[in-house]
């Protein structure tokens, strides 16, 4: 299982903040196709994807057991 | 005990907590930024504010924020939290506390923190304006997800 944390408008569009995924291996490009196609949400382009609490590229690979993180741009401060 | 000058809380920000953190007899200066929330912005007017984070990456960003200050301005402590949860107008929504042996350095290392949060902390805000509301997506707070999706700007 990959757990898939939603913030701000992308948890709203999903109506959840978490998705558990059956997936052993996968790199974050073609999660991010995934969660498009499968869960309705778009714009992933634009998003920045967290692997275990640490900002990762497209072509990093995410585990079984990896917490990922989808995180649109963010507005603290 | 680092990350105790990092935090994420869902209370009112103390701001005398914030500083007492980086005093130091080292210390000749101490700037602090406290960020609150605006009621107008370019003539739209917001009711209340919503910030949600993503706490445990966000305590490790803050963390990051603070180790970069001290590469660049060595002998500076800072210690900033920021608040999560509903905010009203005028509500403090983050405090950045810096110390320094001089003035300059704890000014910039104070300027350059508050770019960095939004850059690179996992932190949301959502208005609730007047008429409607908008989870924002850019760093200059000028710029709604139009469609309500994420906006990168160039």
């Amino acid at each position: 299982m990959i757990t898939v944390l939603l913030f701000a408008q992308l948890q709203e569009d999903a109506g959840t903040d978490q998705l558990e995924l059956n997936i052993d291996e996968i790199n974050v490009r073609e999660l991010k196709e995934r969660l498009q196609s499968d869960y309705n949400l778009s714009k992933l382009d634009q998003v920045m994807v967290a692997v275990n609490e640490e900002y990762a590229l497209d072509d990093d690979v995410i585990k079984k057991g990896d917490t990922v993180a989808i995180i649109p741009p963010v507005s603290g401060g | 005990m680092t990350q105790e000058f990092f935090q994420i809380s869902d209370e009112p920000i103390q701001v005398d907590e914030i500083v007492k953190k980086v005093e130091s007899r080292d210390a000749g200066a101490i700037t602090t930024f406290i960020g609150t929330v605006r009621e107008w912005t370019k003539g739209k007017r917001t009711l209340y504010l919503e910030y949600q984070a993503y706490k445990p990456m966000a305590i490790k960003m803050l963390t990051t924020i603070g180790k970069e200050i001290q590469t660049k301005w060595p002998n500076t402590e800072v210690a900033i939290t920021h608040r999560v949860g509903r905010l009203d107008i005028s509500d403090i929504a983050v405090v950045i506390a810096v110390s320094s042996p001089h003035r300059k350095a704890a000014y910039e290392a104070n300027e350059y923190a508050i770019e960095r949060i939004k850059q690179i902390v996992p932190i949301w805000k959502k208005e609730h304006w007047e008429n409607g509301e908008t989870w924002l997506g850019d760093q200059l707070e000028n710029v709604p997800y139009p469609e309500g999706k994420p906006h990168i700007k160039e």
